[in-house]
Protein backbone atom coordinates (compact mmCIF):
# COMPACT_ATOMS: atom_id res chain seq x y z
CA UNK A 1 0.00 0.00 0.00
CA UNK A 2 1.25 3.28 -0.55
CA UNK A 3 2.16 6.11 2.62
CA UNK A 4 2.26 9.76 2.37
CA UNK A 5 3.36 11.77 5.49
CA UNK A 6 5.48 15.19 6.28
CA UNK A 7 8.24 13.95 7.57
CA UNK A 8 10.92 16.51 8.47
CA UNK A 9 9.25 19.04 6.70
CA UNK A 10 9.33 17.33 3.17
CA UNK A 11 6.31 15.09 1.68
CA UNK A 12 7.14 11.68 1.59
CA UNK A 13 5.95 8.66 -0.41
CA UNK A 14 6.47 5.27 0.35
CA UNK A 15 5.69 1.57 -0.33
CA UNK A 16 4.52 -0.11 2.92
CA UNK A 17 3.46 -3.64 3.80
CA UNK A 18 0.25 -3.59 6.02
CA UNK A 19 1.79 -4.63 9.02
CA UNK A 20 5.04 -2.27 8.39
CA UNK A 21 5.92 -0.53 11.59
CA UNK A 22 6.86 3.69 11.75
CA UNK A 23 10.84 3.05 12.72
CA UNK A 24 11.05 0.45 9.96
CA UNK A 25 9.54 3.02 7.28
CA UNK A 26 11.81 5.91 8.80
CA UNK A 27 14.94 4.30 9.19
CA UNK A 28 14.46 2.99 5.53
CA UNK A 29 13.82 7.14 4.83
CA UNK A 30 17.90 7.06 6.40
CA UNK A 31 16.62 8.58 9.71
CA UNK A 32 18.33 5.68 11.52
CA UNK A 33 18.27 8.08 14.68
CA UNK A 34 15.20 6.26 15.57
CA UNK A 35 16.67 3.24 17.21
CA UNK A 36 15.14 0.08 18.12
CA UNK A 37 15.18 -1.16 21.42
CA UNK A 38 12.83 -3.15 23.83
CA UNK A 39 10.03 -3.71 21.27
CA UNK A 40 7.59 -3.82 24.17
CA UNK A 41 7.22 -0.05 24.21
CA UNK A 42 9.13 0.86 27.40
CA UNK A 43 12.57 2.02 26.52
CA UNK A 44 11.64 5.23 24.69
CA UNK A 45 14.60 4.94 22.50
CA UNK A 46 12.27 4.83 18.82
CA UNK A 47 10.95 8.15 20.25
CA UNK A 48 9.58 10.90 17.37
CA UNK A 49 7.32 13.63 16.92
CA UNK A 50 3.92 13.41 15.36
CA UNK A 51 2.36 16.19 14.90
CA UNK A 52 4.34 17.16 17.49
CA UNK A 53 3.62 14.86 20.69
CA UNK A 54 5.85 12.21 21.23
CA UNK A 55 5.03 8.29 20.53
CA UNK A 56 6.77 5.20 20.27
CA UNK A 57 7.37 4.31 16.61
CA UNK A 58 8.15 0.90 17.38
CA UNK A 59 4.41 0.40 18.12
CA UNK A 60 3.13 2.73 15.38
CA UNK A 61 1.61 0.61 12.09
CA UNK A 62 3.44 3.11 9.21
CA UNK A 63 0.09 3.20 7.92
CA UNK A 64 -1.40 5.27 10.88
CA UNK A 65 0.93 8.02 10.10
CA UNK A 66 -0.41 8.50 6.75
CA UNK A 67 -1.48 11.73 6.23
CA UNK A 68 0.48 12.96 9.70
CA UNK A 69 4.11 15.24 10.61
CA UNK A 70 6.34 12.63 11.78
CA UNK A 71 10.02 14.47 13.26
CA UNK A 72 13.31 12.79 13.87
CA UNK A 73 16.39 13.75 15.25
CA UNK A 74 17.59 14.27 11.56
CA UNK A 75 14.76 16.76 11.67
CA UNK A 76 15.79 19.12 14.30
CA UNK A 77 19.09 19.00 14.57
CA UNK A 78 19.52 23.09 15.12
CA UNK A 79 16.98 22.56 17.94
CA UNK A 80 18.52 19.80 20.00
CA UNK A 81 22.18 21.57 19.72
CA UNK A 82 20.93 24.16 22.24
CA UNK A 83 20.70 21.56 25.15
CA UNK A 84 22.55 18.47 23.66
CA UNK A 85 25.81 20.27 24.69
CA UNK A 86 24.50 20.87 27.92
CA UNK A 87 23.80 16.81 28.79
CA UNK A 88 27.44 15.68 26.91
CA UNK A 89 29.08 18.54 29.35
CA UNK A 90 27.90 16.28 32.43
CA UNK A 91 29.03 13.01 31.04
CA UNK A 92 25.24 11.62 30.89
CA UNK A 93 25.83 9.96 27.76
CA UNK A 94 28.10 7.01 28.14
CA UNK A 95 26.96 4.52 25.41
CA UNK A 96 25.09 6.70 23.73
CA UNK A 97 22.38 4.46 22.48
CA UNK A 98 19.22 6.31 24.33
CA UNK A 99 20.30 9.59 23.35
CA UNK A 100 18.25 10.25 20.52
CA UNK A 101 15.10 8.92 22.06
CA UNK A 102 15.98 11.12 25.55
CA UNK A 103 16.92 14.03 23.19
CA UNK A 104 13.38 13.75 21.18
CA UNK A 105 11.40 13.57 24.43
CA UNK A 106 13.64 16.51 25.80
CA UNK A 107 12.55 18.60 22.77
CA UNK A 108 8.91 17.71 23.42
CA UNK A 109 9.08 18.56 27.38
CA UNK A 110 10.39 21.88 26.43
CA UNK A 111 8.06 23.31 24.04
CA UNK A 112 5.46 21.71 26.42
CA UNK A 113 7.16 23.20 29.69
CA UNK A 114 9.48 25.28 29.24
CA UNK A 115 10.37 25.91 32.71
CA UNK A 116 10.10 22.52 34.42
CA UNK A 117 10.71 21.72 37.59
CA UNK A 118 12.90 18.97 38.00
CA UNK A 119 9.86 16.75 39.49
CA UNK A 120 8.21 17.92 36.14
CA UNK A 121 11.65 16.31 34.04
CA UNK A 122 12.05 13.43 35.98
CA UNK A 123 8.10 12.68 35.39
CA UNK A 124 8.18 13.45 31.48
CA UNK A 125 11.16 11.55 31.12
CA UNK A 126 10.26 8.32 32.73
CA UNK A 127 9.26 6.65 29.86
CA UNK A 128 12.84 7.00 28.63
CA UNK A 129 15.41 4.10 29.85
CA UNK A 130 19.53 4.45 30.47
CA UNK A 131 20.94 1.49 31.35
CA UNK A 132 24.33 3.29 31.74
CA UNK A 133 23.13 6.24 34.07
CA UNK A 134 21.86 7.03 36.85
CA UNK A 135 19.49 9.98 35.25
CA UNK A 136 21.22 12.13 37.42
CA UNK A 137 23.33 13.40 34.43
CA UNK A 138 20.60 13.96 32.17
CA UNK A 139 19.10 15.98 35.34
CA UNK A 140 21.63 18.29 35.37
CA UNK A 141 22.92 18.50 31.80
CA UNK A 142 18.94 19.88 31.53
CA UNK A 143 18.75 22.04 34.53
CA UNK A 144 21.84 23.55 33.22
CA UNK A 145 20.74 24.26 29.99
CA UNK A 146 17.35 26.03 31.55
CA UNK A 147 19.67 27.82 33.63
CA UNK A 148 22.20 29.21 31.10
CA UNK A 149 18.78 30.40 29.29
CA UNK A 150 18.10 32.77 32.10
CA UNK A 151 21.70 34.08 32.31
CA UNK B 1 5.43 -7.75 15.03
CA UNK B 2 2.91 -10.05 14.25
CA UNK B 3 2.12 -9.99 10.54
CA UNK B 4 -1.13 -8.06 9.28
CA UNK B 5 -3.15 -9.01 6.15
CA UNK B 6 -4.85 -5.35 5.51
CA UNK B 7 -4.89 -2.23 7.09
CA UNK B 8 -8.34 0.10 6.64
CA UNK B 9 -8.97 3.39 8.30
CA UNK B 10 -12.82 3.17 8.58
CA UNK B 11 -15.17 5.66 7.03
CA UNK B 12 -18.10 4.99 9.27
CA UNK B 13 -18.92 3.02 12.70
CA UNK B 14 -21.15 0.64 10.29
CA UNK B 15 -18.25 -0.02 7.70
CA UNK B 16 -15.87 -0.92 11.26
CA UNK B 17 -18.31 -2.99 12.85
CA UNK B 18 -18.90 -4.89 9.61
CA UNK B 19 -15.12 -5.84 8.81
CA UNK B 20 -15.03 -6.91 12.80
CA UNK B 21 -17.47 -8.96 12.60
CA UNK B 22 -14.46 -11.36 10.93
CA UNK B 23 -12.95 -13.49 14.06
CA UNK B 24 -9.74 -12.57 12.37
CA UNK B 25 -10.27 -9.11 12.31
CA UNK B 26 -9.02 -6.18 15.14
CA UNK B 27 -9.79 -2.87 15.28
CA UNK B 28 -6.69 -0.68 16.52
CA UNK B 29 -6.46 1.24 19.86
CA UNK B 30 -3.14 2.43 20.85
CA UNK B 31 -2.04 -0.97 19.47
CA UNK B 32 0.43 -1.18 22.71
CA UNK B 33 -1.18 -4.61 24.17
CA UNK B 34 -2.16 -5.78 20.46
CA UNK B 35 1.46 -5.60 18.80
CA UNK B 36 2.72 -8.07 22.22
CA UNK B 37 0.46 -10.82 20.68
CA UNK B 38 0.69 -13.83 18.67
CA UNK B 39 -0.17 -14.66 15.16
CA UNK B 40 -0.81 -13.07 12.52
CA UNK B 41 -3.69 -10.77 12.08
CA UNK B 42 -6.41 -10.51 9.01
CA UNK B 43 -8.01 -6.78 9.06
CA UNK B 44 -6.93 -3.92 11.28
CA UNK B 45 -9.36 -1.13 11.57
CA UNK B 46 -8.56 2.09 12.44
CA UNK B 47 -10.46 4.85 14.39
CA UNK B 48 -8.81 7.82 13.75
CA UNK B 49 -11.06 9.70 11.09
CA UNK B 50 -14.69 8.92 13.40
CA UNK B 51 -13.87 11.92 15.43
CA UNK B 52 -13.55 9.48 18.82
CA UNK B 53 -10.66 11.73 20.28
CA UNK B 54 -12.21 13.67 22.12
CA UNK B 55 -13.58 14.69 25.62
CA UNK B 56 -16.78 16.48 26.12
CA UNK B 57 -17.98 17.71 28.80
CA UNK B 58 -21.41 19.10 30.07
CA UNK B 59 -23.12 20.21 33.57
CA UNK B 60 -24.16 16.28 33.51
CA UNK B 61 -21.15 14.88 32.82
CA UNK B 62 -18.41 13.75 30.40
CA UNK B 63 -18.38 12.21 27.37
CA UNK B 64 -14.80 10.38 26.52
CA UNK B 65 -14.31 9.12 23.04
CA UNK B 66 -12.63 5.75 22.40
CA UNK B 67 -9.86 7.16 20.94
CA UNK B 68 -9.14 9.41 23.14
CA UNK B 69 -5.00 8.34 24.32
CA UNK B 70 -4.26 8.58 27.89
CA UNK B 71 -2.25 11.90 28.60
CA UNK B 72 -5.90 13.47 27.18
CA UNK B 73 -7.25 12.08 30.77
CA UNK B 74 -4.08 12.75 32.45
CA UNK B 75 -4.06 16.39 31.00
CA UNK B 76 -7.93 17.10 30.82
CA UNK B 77 -8.99 20.26 33.62
CA UNK B 78 -12.59 19.02 34.03
CA UNK B 79 -11.80 15.55 34.56
CA UNK B 80 -8.90 16.55 37.17
CA UNK B 81 -11.41 18.98 39.13
CA UNK B 82 -14.13 16.57 39.19
CA UNK B 83 -12.07 14.40 40.51
CA UNK B 84 -9.71 16.07 42.58
CA UNK B 85 -6.73 14.71 40.35
CA UNK B 86 -7.39 11.09 40.98
CA UNK B 87 -7.64 10.84 37.26
CA UNK B 88 -3.88 11.72 36.42
CA UNK B 89 -2.68 10.42 39.29
CA UNK B 90 -4.21 6.75 38.22
CA UNK B 91 -2.44 7.21 34.47
CA UNK B 92 0.89 9.32 35.26
CA UNK B 93 3.08 6.30 35.71
CA UNK B 94 1.47 4.04 32.85
CA UNK B 95 4.89 4.03 31.17
CA UNK B 96 6.29 7.47 30.08
CA UNK B 97 4.60 10.20 27.99
CA UNK B 98 5.15 8.87 24.76
CA UNK B 99 3.34 5.47 25.63
CA UNK B 100 0.27 7.39 27.38
CA UNK B 101 0.31 9.29 23.80
CA UNK B 102 -0.49 5.97 22.04
CA UNK B 103 -2.46 3.96 24.57
CA UNK B 104 -6.41 4.64 24.13
CA UNK B 105 -9.46 4.60 26.80
CA UNK B 106 -11.22 2.42 24.41
CA UNK B 107 -8.27 -0.01 24.25
CA UNK B 108 -7.72 0.00 28.06
CA UNK B 109 -10.88 -0.53 28.62
CA UNK B 110 -12.18 -3.04 26.00
CA UNK B 111 -9.30 -5.22 27.09
CA UNK B 112 -10.06 -5.59 30.73
CA UNK B 113 -6.61 -6.06 31.53
CA UNK B 114 -6.30 -7.01 34.86
CA UNK B 115 -3.37 -5.12 35.86
CA UNK B 116 -5.13 -1.81 34.50
CA UNK B 117 -4.92 1.40 36.33
CA UNK B 118 -7.43 2.68 33.73
CA UNK B 119 -10.20 0.31 34.86
CA UNK B 120 -9.81 0.30 38.26
CA UNK B 121 -10.34 4.29 38.34
CA UNK B 122 -13.30 4.69 35.97
CA UNK B 123 -14.96 2.24 38.18
CA UNK B 124 -14.56 4.02 41.29
CA UNK B 125 -16.74 6.52 38.97
CA UNK B 126 -20.72 6.58 37.63
CA UNK B 127 -19.27 5.19 33.94
CA UNK B 128 -21.07 3.45 31.57
CA UNK B 129 -19.79 2.31 27.84
CA UNK B 130 -21.38 3.45 24.87
CA UNK B 131 -21.18 0.10 22.60
CA UNK B 132 -22.03 0.65 18.54
CA UNK B 133 -24.70 -2.33 18.98
CA UNK B 134 -24.91 -3.30 22.82
CA UNK B 135 -25.72 0.43 23.63
CA UNK B 136 -25.01 1.92 26.97
CA UNK B 137 -23.45 -0.84 29.29
CA UNK B 138 -22.74 0.13 33.32
CA UNK B 139 -18.86 -0.36 33.38
CA UNK B 140 -19.34 -2.70 36.04
CA UNK B 141 -21.48 -4.80 33.84
CA UNK B 142 -19.09 -4.54 30.77
CA UNK B 143 -16.08 -5.45 33.11
CA UNK B 144 -17.47 -8.94 33.68
CA UNK B 145 -18.27 -9.81 30.39
CA UNK B 146 -15.81 -11.79 27.58
CA UNK B 147 -14.88 -9.20 24.82
CA UNK B 148 -17.60 -10.21 22.07
CA UNK B 149 -17.24 -8.30 18.08
CA UNK B 150 -18.85 -5.47 18.88
CA UNK B 151 -17.36 -2.15 19.20
CA UNK B 152 -16.57 0.71 22.53
CA UNK B 153 -17.49 4.00 20.66
CA UNK B 154 -17.48 6.24 23.48
CA UNK B 155 -17.68 6.09 27.82
CA UNK B 156 -19.55 8.55 30.01
CA UNK B 157 -18.91 9.60 33.32
CA UNK B 158 -21.72 11.17 35.27
CA UNK B 159 -21.01 13.86 37.49
CA UNK B 160 -22.58 12.48 40.43
CA UNK B 161 -21.51 14.48 43.18
CA UNK B 162 -18.16 12.74 44.93
CA UNK B 163 -14.65 12.65 45.78
CA UNK B 164 -12.49 10.22 44.50
CA UNK B 165 -8.35 8.96 45.20
CA UNK B 166 -6.45 6.62 43.83
CA UNK B 167 -3.52 4.88 44.50
CA UNK B 168 -1.11 2.15 43.04
CA UNK B 169 1.59 0.17 44.59
CA UNK B 170 4.52 -0.74 41.80
CA UNK B 171 8.21 -2.32 42.49
CA UNK B 172 9.00 0.65 40.46
CA UNK B 173 7.85 3.29 38.76
CA UNK B 174 6.57 2.77 35.33
CA UNK B 175 6.24 -0.92 35.79
CA UNK B 176 2.54 -2.69 35.64
CA UNK B 177 1.04 -2.49 39.58
CA UNK B 178 1.27 -5.19 41.97
CA UNK B 179 -2.07 -3.72 43.26
CA UNK B 180 -4.22 -0.65 42.04
CA UNK B 181 -6.45 1.13 44.29
CA UNK B 182 -9.13 3.28 44.11
CA UNK B 183 -11.36 4.64 46.64
CA UNK B 184 -14.57 6.78 46.23
CA UNK B 185 -17.92 8.29 48.17
CA UNK B 186 -20.33 8.52 45.08
CA UNK B 187 -23.70 10.00 46.33
CA UNK B 188 -22.73 9.20 49.70
CA UNK B 189 -22.03 5.43 48.59
CA UNK B 190 -18.39 4.22 49.53
CA UNK B 191 -16.63 2.32 46.75
CA UNK B 192 -13.27 0.80 47.06
CA UNK B 193 -12.31 -0.55 43.83
CA UNK B 194 -9.34 -3.06 43.73
CA UNK B 195 -7.31 -3.89 40.44
CA UNK B 196 -4.10 -6.08 39.57
CA UNK B 197 -5.03 -8.59 42.21
CA UNK B 198 -3.39 -9.30 39.60
CA UNK B 199 -7.07 -10.23 38.05
CA UNK B 200 -9.18 -7.54 36.39
CA UNK B 201 -10.57 -4.89 39.03
CA UNK B 202 -13.32 -5.67 40.79
CA UNK B 203 -15.84 -3.07 43.02
CA UNK B 204 -16.16 -3.62 46.61
CA UNK B 205 -19.42 -1.74 48.37
CA UNK B 206 -19.52 -1.43 52.09
CA UNK B 207 -22.64 -3.73 52.63
CA UNK B 208 -21.52 -4.18 56.24
CA UNK B 209 -22.27 -0.41 56.61
CA UNK B 210 -18.87 -0.11 58.08
CA UNK B 211 -18.43 3.67 57.20
CA UNK B 212 -21.87 4.52 57.56
CA UNK B 213 -21.15 6.61 60.40
CA UNK B 214 -18.07 8.41 58.51
CA UNK B 215 -14.46 7.51 58.47
CA UNK B 216 -12.83 7.40 61.48
CA UNK B 217 -9.52 5.99 62.26
CA UNK B 218 -11.45 3.01 63.55
CA UNK B 219 -13.96 2.84 61.51
CA UNK B 220 -11.64 3.11 58.16
CA UNK B 221 -9.74 0.25 60.25
CA UNK B 222 -12.02 -2.09 59.86
CA UNK B 223 -13.24 -1.40 56.61
CA UNK B 224 -9.61 -2.23 55.15
CA UNK B 225 -9.53 -5.37 57.24
CA UNK B 226 -12.72 -6.77 55.88
CA UNK B 227 -11.91 -5.23 52.46
CA UNK B 228 -8.67 -7.13 52.88
CA UNK B 229 -10.84 -10.43 53.67
CA UNK B 230 -13.57 -9.68 50.62
CA UNK B 231 -10.95 -9.20 47.48
CA UNK B 232 -9.09 -12.39 46.39
CA UNK B 233 -5.47 -12.22 45.23
CA UNK B 234 -3.47 -14.56 43.70
CA UNK B 235 0.69 -14.46 43.44
CA UNK B 236 2.63 -13.52 39.88
CA UNK B 237 6.68 -12.25 39.59
CA UNK B 238 5.58 -9.03 41.38
CA UNK B 239 4.11 -10.31 44.68
CA UNK B 240 2.63 -13.12 45.93
CA UNK B 241 -0.99 -13.61 46.92
CA UNK B 242 -0.24 -12.61 50.46
CA UNK B 243 1.24 -9.49 49.76
CA UNK B 244 -1.34 -8.17 47.94
CA UNK B 245 -3.85 -8.71 50.72
CA UNK B 246 -1.41 -6.91 52.87
CA UNK B 247 -1.46 -3.97 49.89
CA UNK B 248 -5.62 -4.37 49.90
CA UNK B 249 -5.34 -3.56 53.80
CA UNK B 250 -2.90 -0.91 53.56
CA UNK B 251 -3.92 0.78 50.55
CA UNK B 252 -7.52 1.22 51.54
CA UNK B 253 -7.20 2.60 55.14
CA UNK B 254 -4.58 4.92 53.47
CA UNK B 255 -7.44 5.95 50.55
CA UNK B 256 -9.90 6.33 53.05
CA UNK B 257 -7.71 8.86 55.25
CA UNK B 258 -7.06 10.50 51.98
CA UNK B 259 -10.91 10.77 50.92
CA UNK B 260 -11.96 11.72 54.73
CA UNK B 261 -9.66 14.64 54.07
CA UNK B 262 -10.27 15.42 51.00
CA UNK B 263 -14.21 15.21 51.31
CA UNK B 264 -13.87 17.47 54.31
CA UNK B 265 -13.18 20.95 52.07
CA UNK B 266 -14.13 19.48 48.46
CA UNK B 267 -17.43 21.49 47.43
CA UNK B 268 -18.37 18.46 45.05
CA UNK B 269 -18.93 16.04 47.82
Amino acid sequence: MELKLNLNGRNVTGHIDPGTLLIDFLRQQGCVSVKRGCETANCGLCTVLMDGRPVLSCSVLAARAEGHRVETLEGLQQEAADFAGFIADQGADQCGFCNPGFVMNTIALLREIPEPTDDQIRAYLAGNLCRCSGYDGQLRGIRAYLDSRKK
Amino acid sequence: MRSIQKYVRAESLEQAYQLNQNRRSRVLGGMLWLKMGRGPLGTVIDLQDLGLDTIEETEEGFSIGAMVTLRQLEQHPGLNAYTRGAMAQAVKDIVGVQFRNLATVGGSLWGRFGFSDVLTQFLAMDTTVELYQGGLVPLEEFACRKPDRDILVRVHVEKTPGVFRYQAMRNQRTDFPVLTCALSRVSGEYRAVIGARPGRAMVLRDREGLLAGGITEDSAKAFARWAAEQIPTQGNLRGSGAYRTHLVKVLTLRGLKELEETGRTDPWN
